[in-house]
């Protein structure tokens, strides 16, 4: 080996020590369902397999916490044509068939794996199994327990802050700070799985503060491209004092104004933008006073974290009105990521390969997800792919020595700028990407000013340094958040109509001539440019299209 | 946002600091072996209510609040019966593990 493990690859780029070092076959970078998955499929495949986590693997991320409905679907021919017509026009007709079919096979096998390790699944009156959703604590809790069961070495608290490659540009690693035993982590791999989840802009949405687009920066610092990101402003309701964005149940709420008016045409589904445009200006309040009385106990049963902030400040969410609000989960429910080349799910990176949120799922979902069961679906089988296509790149490797170089950037840096105050700039960001004026209703005039301010945040952002050792890890975070809220800002401005969840007051229209997908990418200089959507899969749908 | 560690209740197994994904408690130094971790960042807390979840005391109260903190006295969360009531809902503390497989989504969603 040209660096023996032990000393950093290079240590000029950044003033990081190593404290642990390992080697490994596959390094996956995130626990949540897409790491985990991956991890065991990595693992099962015969790679040595590390897991890293910012947080610890079984608690943290947007799973663990809120749970899941799945998007499990007998494979029975009539219910998955219906599956998958459902969201068709929703998801503004960009999803790809085959990736579809896929998945839906790859989700029911896991789900069936997940029985067969001792999951909970309830029972129907009949004695039937019912597999439709996974209770967060429960199904990261068993997860955890067969990652380690597989044999994978997890590294708890040890968030990744960049990649390593090699002389060629392959990924080769990672490296990143140890939160509570101190010092830095740099594992040498022969393959690398990003899946640390989405972009949440730390707005404190049910689990997602640990979701800050790192693995999106790390990538694309090692030339990795992405796709989907103006799909990028899904919005969660709340109440307005708590974090739990969980929105099943509000399909039974009416809301209405403080002085108790039903606000026409306010509803979770199909009318949350009215809530956001009565939210700029004034409280919305709602009361679940929609759903028949016997329901409400199955209710508590299926979401009980729905219930913690009501019964903990004494309010009966049935009977009782009580003020709402909309917290932005970024590409967390959006459908924007890392841009795929293969089933296997590699990105255009020798070495580097994504699953879950912090992937593109355009695939399954087109431009739009906002809730419900596609996105753990994906988790599971795009985390499954990940595993077995970075164990196949690894095993195809060999055992070449390589010098490797360490590939952060922004934040990392020598201290050319001054050092960066993380908090000021993710306040910075979170002015931009917050407000429903500019990312929820989208315009030329909202996003050339946010990408104007934002520009210039990255430049003095790029080459500074963090103020301390202690702050690296914040500092990163922030910058990845810039880094995202700007590849958004760019596809946002480039898709010059309204599809999916991506709105244009300024082209509130669907224009069938911009039927593609958008890849985006780059630092200092963010590019966009279209690509063709998979050949139209639902020649009614592309009629219905015309039509409009 | 995590209010308050009962010291009564707490064995000081640390499992809340290995676990919380926010890194938002610290145990307590070598010599204290059994006491209570400290609540050393608060303001980083997402208010997941995990460390709850995972707390095999029952010790710790989580308020739904994720800006401020309440500052909610312990007597009153005892009153209330707030100790380990999320751990009750999802069955994980003993007579109430029929709780883990009561999980009725599938009678909220829309047939497929
Ligand atoms: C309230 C809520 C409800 C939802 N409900 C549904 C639903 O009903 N159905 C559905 O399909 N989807 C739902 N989703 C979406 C679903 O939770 C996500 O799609 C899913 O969790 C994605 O899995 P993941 O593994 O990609 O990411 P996550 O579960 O978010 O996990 C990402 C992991 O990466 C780690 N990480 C982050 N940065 C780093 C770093 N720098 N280094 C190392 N590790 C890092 C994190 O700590 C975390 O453990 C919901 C989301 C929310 C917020
Ligand atoms: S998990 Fe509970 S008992 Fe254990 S240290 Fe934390 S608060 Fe104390
Ligand atoms: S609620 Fe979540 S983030 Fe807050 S202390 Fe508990 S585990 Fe940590």
């Amino acid at each position: 080996m040209a660096n023996a493990p032990g000393a950093p690859a290079n240590p000029s780029a950044s003033s990081l020590e190593f404290d642990a070092h390992l080697e490994a076959d596959v390094l996956v970078l995130g626990g949540g369902p897409a790491g985990t998955w991956a991890a065991i499929a990595a693992a099962t495949a015969g790679a040595r397999t590390v897991l890293a986590d910012k947080g610890f693997c079984g608690t943290s991320g947007a799973t663990a916490a809120s749970g899941t409905t799945l998007w499990y679907v007998d494979p029975d021919p009539a219910k998955r044509a219906a599956a998958k017509a459902a969201r068709e026009g929703l998801g503004g007709h960009l999803a790809d068939h085959g990736w579809m079919d896929r998945v839906l096979d790859r989700t029911h096998a896991a789900v069936g794996q997940l029985a067969d390790w001792g999951y909970p699944f309830p029972r129907d009156a009949d004695g039937r199994d019912r597999r439709v959703s996974v209770q967060g604590p429960e199904y990261m809790r068993l997860m955890r327990r067969r990652v380690k069961q597989a044999g994978v070495t997890i590294l708890d608290h040890c968030p990744a802050l960049e990649l390593l490659v090699d002389d060629g540009g392959a990924v080769a690693g990672a490296a990143g700070v140890r939160r509570q035993k101190g010092g830095g982590w740099a594992v040498r791999a022969k393959a690398v799985v990003i899946a640390t989840g989405g972009c949440a802009f730390l707005s404190k949405a049910l689990g997602c503060n640990v979701l800050t687009g790192d693995g999106l920066l790390m990538a694309a610092e090692a030339g990795a491209d992405l796709s989907g990101m103006e799909f990028s402003n899904a919005y969660a309701i709340a109440p307005a004092f708590g974090s739990v964005t969980k929105t099943l149940l509000y399909q039974w709420a009416s809301f209405t104004r403080a002085d108790g008016a039903v606000i026409p045409g306010a509803a979770s589904k199909g009318g949350r933008s009215v809530i956001a445009r009565v939210l700029a200006t004034e409280p919305v309040y709602a009361r679940l006073d929609r759903a028949e009385p016997e329901l409400s106990a199955a209710m508590r049963q299926a979401q009980p974290n729905f219930f913690l902030p009501f019964d903990r400040v004494g309010i009966d969410p049935f009977t009782q009105r009580f003020p709402v609000t909309l917290r932005l989960e970024g590409t967390v429910r959006g459908t924007g990521g890392l841009r795929l080349v293969n089933e296997r799910c590699a990105t255009a990176v020798p070495g580097l390969f994504a699953a879950g949120d912090a992937a593109t799922r355009e695939p399954i979902c087109g431009g739009f997800t906002g809730g419900g069961s596609h996105n753990a679906a994906w988790a599971m089988s795009s985390g499954h792919w990940a595993g077995q296509g970075a164990a196949d790149h690894a095993r195809a490797l060999g055992n070449g020595a390589r010098a490797l170089r360490r590939a952060g950037g922004a934040g990392l840096g020598e201290g050319r700028g001054a050092a960066i105050d993380a908090g000021a700039l993710t306040r910075a960001v979170q002015a931009e990407v917050f407000p429903y004026h500019i990312n929820y209703f989208r315009t030329e005039e909202g996003l050339t000013g946010a990408l104007t301010r934002l520009d210039r945040l990255w430049s003095d952002a790029a080459g500074a340094a963090p103020s301390s050792a202690d702050d690296s890890l914040r500092v990163r975070e922030a910058a990845a958040m810039l880094a995202t809220a700007r590849w958004m800002y760019r596809s946002a401005l480039a898709r010059t109509e309204s599809r999916g969840m991506h709105r244009r007051l300024d082209h509130a229209a669907l224009d069938p001539a911009q039927r593609h997908l958008l890849t985006v990418g780059g630092l200092d200089e963010v590019h966009v440019s279209a690509r063709p959507a998979p050949l139209h899969p639902d020649p009614v749908g592309a009629k219905r299209e015309l039509a409009a | 946002m995590i209010e308050l560690i009962s010291p009564t209740r707490c064995t000081g197994c640390n499992i809340c600091v290995a676990i919380c994904p926010m890194d938002v408690f610290q145990a307590a130094s070598g010599q204290a072996k059994g006491a209570a971790p400290a609540i050393a960042r608060q303001s980083d807390c997402q208010t997941c209510f995990l460390c709850e979840a995972h707390c095999p005391d029952d010790a710790l109260y989580v308020a739904p609040d994720a800006e401020t903190v309440t500052g909610i006295a312990e007597e009153a969360v005892a009153a209330a019966g707030l100790f380990g009531s999320y751990r009750r809902a999802i069955g994980w503390s003993d007579g109430h593990r029929d709780n883990r497989s009561a999980d009725q989504t599938f009678r909220l969603l829309a047939p497929h």
